[in-house]
């Protein structure tokens, strides 16, 4: 990774090349090691330049090691950070171990906190990778320096060191816990340990990490006592690692590299740590393995321990650090500092080291810096510098990555991964104060120290952002910090030798949680005024009012780019998709008004003559106000005389503020006649139930539960006035293979059933008293509720029909000459002799091959021909499925996914415990609001038009989305293409025009505008993106491809096209680092791990378990998504709730997706946008366990419960507030599973825990950003 | 010996059949020289109080081939105890339950007075009758009021426990459930889509095992009654019943301008015949179709449901321009031959001002119902259709439905001779036997017909060859002999057989044809030879059946059967020529007579009611005339009776008598309605009233407006009409007659 930067760097500093050459010998290792993996390692090592190392070092691969452990990684991590990464190493490639040493060596460096710290930084900012850059040439030069750097580190360290620590152990513990624990003992410890003895001297770094770690234990009372102190403690701890380290370190290094350190060596150290910090197991939960092993003594450890055994951790890492870096840093900073900032360009945001630097450029004061900071508040401290670099670099954008993610790290970081490099300290010094106190505390400091700290990061920040040319400037001083960073490098060379660990440190990439939280700092406090054009909204995880002022909410309307190119050229060169999420009628908190309605009278909506868009802000009055111009289409066209209003000075017609459409971006026009079907005016529409009442359906207790909700559910029809009863009528029916109507109107004493066999043919055998309004035939729908699930108790009919039941709903529907939804509750595939007869094709052979798009296609063209027809009548199809075996969702999906509807599924669905989901949800369904009939248009100004849709509708046409149902849920993605150039005056323009039926069997128009900027700049383009939405595009484009390619063409496709992007923003505005830096733009810094995301979902990296049914589900599903949704469902929210504040409404920060975030003594609960599970560790403190479950004890928590307890205690009450508020978020409701520590479902649970590896060989995100940087590096070259 | 009369006469009451001769000439040659065929009208179920039913079965011929039964005519051996068969001469022994017989110990059968004898034999358990109603949802609310009160009202006649299903129609076909509780469930079809038996079956879920037995077995009835739901027995469903026939609404979907309602006629009636054939095959039901329009749509529609197309007349019909006729009719024809095989029969009550398609529905009553189960009215709601329908019900004096199903009628005929065919409501049954002719006259080809549904009244007019040849000479004294058997289910569920021996004398023609000319049956004579016309006019097509018949008719000199509506179709609906022939074929001698020549009685002051002869000359102005043509009962009122009515002379109480004569007519019509099936048309009317034309159309046109004044006396009503009266057309006869071209 880092290996270019040094390169360049080298270029400069002879110690540099030296490094390389280390570097490139790991490289080369690695590579004739472990074959394909090694590439991901590589990536890693890209930083370091695999290519040159490729060539000459293999004979040296302890000096490669060193290298790669200079890299950066090693200085910090290289104690705790190499077991981690090298058990998973180990334990998935055996090719790895052999490179283990030397892969060990640099993971280790990667691991260890410099890494951390360093890939922190630089990942967060572009320069995650500089980091590890600077780290490796450091690595060279680190004596020196390293003392300096030492103290200097020492305080960052502990700051940086601890969080890498626990990254460390985390890891490790994630890769012990999978392998580890016996590869680490037998092999890897045993290299781990000779690594580390072998160069003990140098290991006195990491000895003095490792010492760190256990002097922890050993001189429990420093660290513990301070993490203020933490520097201090390392300090201190510094000077006592090295003297105990040497001898310590073996086992020390042992314990890092494995979680079990703490075991062997450990137990004299990792005990006291623990018992310091009884909480270490919460922080190390991946460490938790070893702690398993070590078990007895980390327990005991409190939460404090936590805390300590991170300091621990840390300590050992900034030991290395401070050992080696110092050294190199110094020495190489000289030189390095250039090349960090090159990398850093955002490097100078390098801020990961920026807490580095920040002190560091206050460098040398850096030191000094810390220690105040810190010392105010160690992690804090640290925080605080980034913060206030961060702050301002997030803003900034560009660099926001170094600076930008540092601060981010320090802020969320603080507590989280972005600590990662420091935060790791931070958090850990953090939670030993209180973590989120920690945080809180941190971030008054930060603003606290920030504020001074911002000046400099302000001063960043223009580096950052753009400008890597003012980088540069900037990053003279930063060298200044470098040469710690260096010196870290440096020292992890010295370590390398020893055991260089590879990899990255997950710390020290961008953390998405950082992201989070910075925006929720930055953006969630005051309104987003839609006023100004091509404004980024807030993200979607951010809590934020918005002020309609002319464009559309961001809840309505997101873009991929608040900036568009000008040029076509200039979009294909950038490859950013230009795409829109829509989501026309999307519900909006309460505190904002929805759209007005505008009524324009008899002769409706005023529109241009030519373009046909709907009057709106954009429209320009000239003449006095007797005419307008279209700012689409520029046609001038008289202002009819009942809306002639007089301009006033500026041009702006007088009653511009009384005008809706002349003031907001959303808005509503009555429509008149002209817009109606056949030009009659509608009927209300009407809802028509159709429940399977075959065996299946009848035993699974669905049709007695569904049948029992809709007596109460029928009240609650969607209506526009709550006063009044709603206009939609009902019709029911139920079938198995033949169809059952029923008549239930009014005046009938019972219902009366009318069975139609003939399915060959579907026809609506009544006409009258089918469908009937709830009020007048409440009785007689009673009556039939009761019945129905006793006429089919008995029932043995097993096969059922499915077309014919879409074609009943449909036909009932056109006879009553009306738009409506069907609810179908289906339980089967549906064999039975009848048109859209399906046959069982489940065939899990054809994964993986290119007849695997065939699975997601529909079996027969029945289906979509029947959702033709429905859609001209305006007929929506939802489906709910009960299925115990093969449905071909993919099949069924058909109609409700061009309808406009939405496909539930409840696999094996159970009266009692699945109940409450399907009520939920059938509840929401039936009760949300939404238009009937719509077609919606997206009209853009000249220069760029709507080229593709996606989304669950039908398009007859080009242009025309046609939509049976369009709910509050649903969204349509539309992309542009350019077909001529922009301008910057007037930006771009947009108008999505959505012309639908009401509940009420009103017919409307509902209009959004949206005004994005152009730029000729690609950085403008880069610098207003919003991620988030981009994944939302691709997810659905790449969703949409494994329809008609073969899945693994997708993924390259996407992987690609992401490679390009990033590869652009590299070539085109961040020119001045090197080819081995890996820079992400600000905006975009988690695009690799979301594509990630997405790329190992279970559409496109199937695993093993997972169903075509239900992978062809969540395709449909996905195809509809808004950003919010989507963003959970791939990157799931997962929050510590061991660690809820029960006094405020503040939910605790979210964690990583990553099973060595977890702590064996936390509960966590994870959120998918689908699923919610409750992850509780084994080590789970007994009050905590009976405060949510009221059990007393982890054996005795019931794994089937579906919901909490309901306890009378604040914790619990909190608890369950928070999980019905994530219920209420979502569209669907969201089942509670409880997952406890190594049962069988926890396997469920880790599919979720995205960054991690996966069952079914999806990448880890560390492994992913290394592939990424590989392609980048492609196209560069 | 008696005359022939009182010979007819008691054959007649005694075995239920005419013959058309009662002395038969001995030779082929001769008997077609004769013109009218060697043969007899049948009516199988004659009602007849004295005779009482044995309790055993009937001893069989031994012969393969012949299995005749038992009777008067057998020469029997006491001694041997043996018996020789009269048709085969075969020589059987008595079964050992008849040990005992002997000369003064003589089982019914074998004595003089029980040539018809009826057993009551023990085949199979006994299954309880069906009626499925199948009714017409698009009518005016109106007659769809009186058609369910009717339907509610029928219910209370039906046996209780015989079993009663519903299926309505429209535009879509509905198939009652009748077994649930709760909601009222249905089956509904579209009408216009064809569906094969097995379909219909499988739809209704009546295939699956369990619920039917295997196809072409009848399940047992209780197993049956439990399984069919849409059939239930009436006692059971009572309630049910009456509230979803209360519950019964007119046809929902909208019916726009100019448009006739879609009438799914022809798939109901499927589904129905369907329906009895998957449960109840070879069980005595009734479909009884309640119709107020004609099919308009699916298979089996006689007419679009555009109104500016009017259903097919006579016109069209001969110019081929009727569309649907000829599709339509196969299709009913071969519904009507599936539930014939099955037994079941299909009424039809088709009530509508127009037409409702009963000329291409006629063969469902005609092959499987008898007689009158075809009723046309103009409304549901009229005493005729009420009343009608009410006495299809009715019983007789034991109690019992005058009704029977299943009948299987077989021939046995003396070698000298053979059946030709039957015609009738009846289907043949294919049995080739030695005594089937190869010349068929009507329904031949078979000695064994099936009659779905017979009535007391029901009678068959029966053809048979006379094979013997002219140098083969039977033996002075020689008799030939015809066994009728007849196998049904009478309406108390008993299986029964009726058995009639019948033989009549070899007569040689060239010695003995004063005898046989004296033996001319001249009524039974006239009603075979016209339902030999009606048959040809109805199955064979173009001028030379006309033609044909034209040449016989003369011959036979039947003027009114010649201007009679079974032949002539002029001012008559297809479908009223339909119903017109339909029951002329069903009904017995006498009934046949009226048709042919309606009977016309004057009331006057001078004297006691009178027959008068059938002509225009008969219409006085101070007579009453009371008309019965079988299908309508007219009273017509003279000019100067009429004239005193109004003038109310009856209300005072000097002109008494005036009163009664106005009433006498009155109540002789009221009887003659009270025992007709169906029940005519009443029509009291008056001279000059519109409806006397139901009068002048019958009566002979002696004086029509070319020879009004020719007669030189105002007597009598002149008829507007260029129809060929009495007069010219025997002249004209008699011209025919000595011409040797005859």
């Amino acid at each position: 990774m880092i290996c270019d930067e040094w390169r360049s760097r080298g270029g400069r500093d002879y110690r540099q090349v030296a490094v390389t050459s280390f570097l490139a010998d790991d490289v080369c290792v690695h590579l004739s090691v472990k074959g394909c993996q090694p590439r991901f390692r590589d990536e890693l090592k890209m930083n370091v330049n695999q290519q040159p190392h490729m060539a000459s070092p293999y004979g040296q691969p302890q000096s490669g090691y060193q290298g790669y452990q200079q890299t950066g990684y090693g200085n910090q991590h290289v104690p705790g950070g190499y077991p981690t990464p090298y058990a998973p190493y180990n334990g998935p490639a055996s090719t790895y171990q052999p490179g283990p040493p030397q892969g060990y060596s640099p993971y280790a460096s990667f691991s260890s906190k410099a890494l951390a710290t360093n890939l922190v930084s630089d990942l967060s900012s572009p320069s995650p990778l500089d980091l590890g850059m600077r780290g490796p040439p450091t690595s060279g030069p680190p004596p020196v320096s390293g003392t300096q750097a030492y103290s200097q580190f020492g305080q960052g360290d502990t700051q940086n060191g601890p969080p890498p620590m626990a990254a460390l152990q985390q890891r490790p513990s994630v890769s012990q816990q999978y392998t580890h624990g016996t590869m680490q003992l037998s092999g890897p410890q045993s290299s781990f340990n000779q690594p580390f003895g072998a160069p003990p001297t140098s290991m006195q770094q990491m000895t003095n990490q490792m010492s760190g770690m256990q002097i922890g234990s050993t001189v429990p009372s420093p660290a513990g006592p301070g993490y203020a102190p933490p520097t201090v403690s390392q300090a201190s701890a510094s000077a006592a690692y090295t003297p105990s380290a040497p001898s310590s370190f073996a086992p020390s290094s042992a314990v890092h590299s494995q979680p079990l350190p703490p075991d062997s060596v450990a137990q004299t150290a990792p005990q006291p740590f623990y018992g310091a910090p009884p909480t270490p197991p919460q922080p190390f939960p991946g460490a938790a393995p070893p702690f398993s092993a070590a078990g007895p003594a980390q327990p005991p450890a409190p939460p404090l321990g936590s805390q300590q055994s991170f300091s621990q951790a840390h300590p050992p890492s900034q030991p290395q650090f401070t050992s080696a870096p110092p050294p190199v840093s110094t020495a190489s900073y000289g030189g390095p500092p250039p090349t960090t900032q090159a990398s850093h360009p955002r490097a100078p945001p390098l801020t990961s080291q920026p807490s580095t630097f920040s002190g560091g450029p206050p460098p040398t004061s850096s030191p000094s810096q810390y220690p105040q900071p810190m010392p105010q508040q160690p992690p804090v401290s640290q925080p605080n510098p980034f913060h206030s670099g961060p702050p301002q670099p997030t803003t900034a954008a560009g660099f926001p990555p170094q600076g930008g993610p540092p601060l981010r790290v320090p802020h969320p970081g603080v507590q989280g991964p972005p600590m990662t490099s420091q935060g790791p300290p931070t958090s850990q010094t953090n939670h030993v104060a209180p973590p989120q106190p920690g945080m809180l505390p941190g971030p008054p400091p930060v603003n606290m120290a920030g504020p001074p700290a911002q000046p400099s990061m302000q001063g960043y920040p223009p580096q950052q952002n753009g400008a890597f040319g003012q980088v540069r400037g900037p990053q003279p001083g930063y060298v200044g910090q470098y040469p710690g960073q260096q010196s870290y490098v440096a020292q992890p060379p010295a370590q390398a030798p020893a055991p260089a660990p590879k990899r990255l440190d997950p710390d020290s990439i961008p953390s998405p949680i950082q992201v989070i939280e910075d925006d929720k700092l930055n953006k969630g406090n005051e309104p987003f005024v839609t006023g100004v054009r091509g404004q980024v909204p807030p993200l979607v995880t951010t809590k934020f009012q918005v002020k309609d002022q002319g464009n559309a909410s961001p809840r309505f309307i997101r873009c991929t780019a608040y900036n568009m190119p000008c040029t076509s050229d200039m979009a294909k060169q950038s490859q950013v998709p230009l795409a829109a999420v829509i989501k026309p009628l999307a519900t909006l908190p309460l505190d904002e008004n929805g759209p007005y309605i505008v009524d324009h009278g008899e002769s409706g909506p005023i529109r241009c003559n030519r373009c046909k868009a709907y009057m709106c802000p954009y429209m320009q009055f000239i003449e006095g106000g007797r005419r307008f111009q279209c700012g689409f289409c520029s046609c001038v066209t008289e202002v009819p005389p009942h809306y002639f209003q007089h301009l006033d000075h500026t041009g702006k017609r007088v009653d511009c503020y009384d005008r809706p459409e002349l003031s907001m971006g959303s808005y509503e026009f009555l429509a008149t006649v002209d817009y109606c079907k056949n030009n009659k005016i509608p009927q209300p529409p009407a809802f028509i139930f159709l429940i399977d009442v075959s065996y299946n359906a009848v035993k699974n207790g669905m049709v007695a539960i569904v049948c029992q909700e809709l007596k109460t559910l029928l009240d609650y029809l969607p209506r526009e006035n709550p006063n009044v009863a709603s206009n939609i009528r009902v019709g029911f029916v139920t079938y198995n293979k033949v169809l059952h109507f029923y008549n239930v109107k009014a005046s009938l004493a019972q219902p009366q059933m009318m069975v139609v066999s003939d399915v060959a043919d579907m026809f609506v055998p009544l006409l009258d008293g089918f469908l009937v309004n709830v009020a007048e035939s409440r009785v007689v729908i009673e009556s039939l509720l009761d019945q129905i699930p006793d006429m089919f108790a008995d029932t043995r009919e097993t096969e059922t029909v499915f077309g014919p039941v879409i074609q009943a709903g449909l036909e009932a529907l056109k006879a009553a000459d009306c738009a409506g939804k069907l609810f179908v509750f289906h339980s089967s595939l549906p064999i039975a002799e009848a048109p859209g007869k399906l046959k069982n094709r489940e065939d899990k052979k054809l994964v993986g091959t290119d007849k695997e798009k065939s699975l997601f296609q529909a079996q027969v063209s029945f289906y979509s021909n029947l959702a033709k027809e429905c859609v001209a009548q305006g007929c929506c199809v939802d489906l709910f499925l009960f299925p115990n075996q093969y449905v071909d969702v993919a099949t069924l999906g058909v109609v409700p996914t061009s309808t406009g509807g939405s496909i539930y599924k409840y696999t094996y669905f159970q009266g009692q415990a699945d109940q409450e989901r399907f009520l939920n949800d059938l509840r929401k369904d039936v009760q949300k609001q939404m238009g009937f009939d719509a077609v919606m248009r997206v009209r853009t100004s000249t220069g760029i038009r709507p080229t593709d849709f996606f989304g669950s509708f039908y398009m007859s046409n080009t242009t025309d989305v046609e939509l049976a149902g369009l709910d509050c849920d649903k969204t349509v993605t539309v992309e542009f293409k350019h077909d001529d150039k922009l301008s910057e005056e007037t930006g771009a323009l947009m108008q999505c025009a959505v012309l639908y039926t009401s509940c009420s069997g009103q017919r409307r128009l509902r209009v959004h505008n949206m005004a994005v900027n152009c730029c000729t700049q690609l950085a403008d383009l880069y610098r207003n993106c919003e991620t988030d939405t981009i994944i939302n595009y691709f997810a659905k484009y790449a969703y949409r491809g494994v329809l008609n390619n073969p899945t693994k063409n997708v993924r390259d496709s996407l992987i690609n096209q992401c490679a390009q992007i990033l590869a652009c923003y590299r070539k085109n505005c961040a020119s001045p680092s090197s080819a081995g830096q890996l820079i992400l733009p600000e905006c975009m810094k988690l695009l690799p791990v979301y594509l990630n995301c997405v790329l190992k979902s279970d559409i496109l990296h199937p695993g093993a378990d997972i169903s075509l049914d239900d992978r062809a589900y969540l395709r449909q599903l996905v195809s509809a998504m808004d950003v919010a949704e989507s963003h959970a469902f791939f990157y799931p929210r997962l929050l510590p709730v061991h660690k809820l504040n029960v006094e405020g409404n503040a939910l605790p920060v979210a964690v990583r997706d990553s099973e060595e975030r977890l702590s064996k003594g936390g509960v966590y609960l994870l959120e998918t946008g689908l699923n919610l599970f409750l992850w509780v560790g084994a080590n789970a403190q007994q009050e905590l366990l009976q405060n949510i479950f009221g059990a007393p004890a982890f054996s005795q928590i019931d794994p089937n419960m579906t919901s909490l307890p309901i306890l009378d205690n604040p914790y619990s009450k909190r608890l369950r507030e928070i999980i019905e508020s994530f219920r209420a978020q979502r569209s669907r409701y969201m089942k509670l599973m409880v997952v406890k520590q190594e049962d069988k479902l926890e396997l469920i649970f880790k599919h979720f825990l995205v960054e991690d590896k996966n069952n079914s060989g999806g990448a880890s995100y560390v492994d992913f950003l290394c592939h990424m940087h590989k392609e980048i590096r492609q196209l560069l070259s | 010996m008696t005359t022939y009369q009182e010979f007819i006469q008691q054959n007649e009451d005694r075995d239920g059949v005419r013959c058309s001769w009662n002395l038969w000439p001995s030779s082929r040659l001769e008997a077609t020289r004769l013109v009218v065929p060697v043969s007899c009208l049948f009516t199988p179920l004659k009602e007849r109080p004295d005779l009482p039913p044995v309790h055993y079965e009937p001893v069989l011929c031994s012969r393969a081939n012949c299995k005749a039964v038992l009777n008067p005519l057998c020469q029997v051996d006491f001694r041997a105890k043996i018996w020789a068969c009269n048709f085969c001469f075969q020589r059987n022994p008595f079964p050992p339950s008849y040990a005992g017989i002997s000369e003064v110990n003589q089982p019914a059968e074998l004595m003089p007075q029980f040539s018809t004898i009826e057993y009551i034999v023990q085949r199979g358990p006994p299954t309880p009758l069906i009626f499925l109603y199948v009714v017409d949802t698009c009518l005016e609310e109106e007659d769809l009021q009186a058609l369910r009160e009717s339907l509610q009202m029928s219910l209370s006649l039906l046996p209780p426990n015989a079993l009663v299903g519903l299926i309505t129609f429209g535009r879509m076909i509905q198939v009652h459930e009748l077994s649930c509780e709760g909601i009222a469930k249905s089956y509904v079809f579209r009408g216009t889509k064809e569906l094969t038996p097995k379909q219909i079956q499988e739809m209704l879920g009546l295939m699956k095992p369990g619920v039917s037995g295997p196809h072409g077995q009848p399940l047992a009835p209780h197993d049956a009654a439990a399984s069919c739901r849409f059939l239930q027995p009436v006692q059971k469903v009572d309630m049910n019943l009456t509230d979803l026939l209360g519950e019964l609404q007119r046809d929902p979907w909208p019916v726009p301008q100019g448009k006739r309602p879609l009438r799914s006629t022809g798939i109901a009636l499927s589904i129905a015949v369907g329906l009895l054939e998957g449960t109840f095959p070879n069980t005595g039901a009734r479909v009884m179709l309640f119709t107020g329009g004609p099919p308009t749509q699916g298979p089996g529609m006689v007419v679009g449901d555009e109104l500016k197309t009017p259903i097919r007349s006579w016109h069209d019909i001969q110019k081929d321009n009727a569309r649907h006729l000829k599709k339509a009719t196969k299709y009913y024809e071969a519904l009507a031959n599936r539930a014939a095989v099955n037994g079941h029969s299909i009424d039809i009550y088709a009530c509508a001002l127009d037409q409702t398609g009963l000329l291409e529905m006629k063969c469902l009553s005609n092959l499987t119902g008898y007689v009158g189960h075809i009723v046309m009215g103009d409304s549901f709601n009229t005493s005729l259709f009420k009343q009608t329908f009410q006495r299809v019900f009715s019983k007789d004096y034991n109690g019992e439905f005058r009704m029977a199903f299943g009948g299987i009628l077989e021939i046995k005929t003396s070698r000298e001779l053979k059946v030709s065919g039957a015609i009738g409501p009846c289907v043949s049954l294919n049995s080739k036997g030695s005594c089937v002719s190869e010349n068929e006259l009507g329904v031949g080809g078979t000695c064994q017909w099936k009659i779905c549904s017979l009535s007391p009244s029901t009678t068959l007019a029966l053809y048979f060859e006379v094979v013997n040849q002219h140098n083969a000479p039977i033996p002075q004294g020689g008799r030939g002999a015809i066994q009728f058997v007849t196998q049904y289910q009478h309406s108390n569920m008993q299986k029964r057989i009726r058995v009639t021996t019948i033989a009549r004398n070899w007569a040689d023609a060239q010695s003995q044809i004063q005898h046989i000319e004296a033996s001319f049956d001249q009524e039974a004579a006239a009603v075979l030879m016209a339902r030999l016309g009606v048959f040809r006019a109805e199955s064979e097509e173009g001028p030379d059946v006309l033609r044909w018949l034209d040449r016989q008719l003369i011959r036979l000199f039947m003027f009114h059967l010649r201007r009679s509506p079974f032949l002539q179709v002029f001012n008559n609906s297809p479908d009223e020529s339909s119903y017109y022939r339909h029951h002329f074929v069903c009904q017995d001698l006498t009934q046949s007579l009226i048709m042919i020549q309606p009977i016309l009685y004057s009331y006057s002051f001078y004297g006691p009611p009178e027959p008068v002869l059938l002509d225009s000359s008969s219409i006085l102005p101070d007579r009453i005339l009371l008309m019965d043509t079988f299908f309508q009962l007219v009273i017509y009122h003279g000019e100067t009776i009429s004239q005193w009515r109004k003038a109310r002379y009856q209300d005072m109480a000097e002109y008494e008598n005036f009163k009664q004569l106005l009433q006498a007519p009155l109540d002789d019509a009221q009887e003659i309605l009270q025992t007709r099936f169906p029940m005519p048309r009443y029509i009291d009317t008056e001279h000059g009233g519109s409806q006397a034309r139901f009068l002048l159309s019958k009566v002979n046109p002696s004086q029509t407006h070319n020879n009004l004044y020719a007669w030189g006396q105002e007597s009598g009503a002149p008829i507007l009409t260029d129809d060929v009266s009495l007069q010219v057309f025997m002249d004209h006869l008699k011209k025919l007659a000595v011409s040797s071209s005859a």
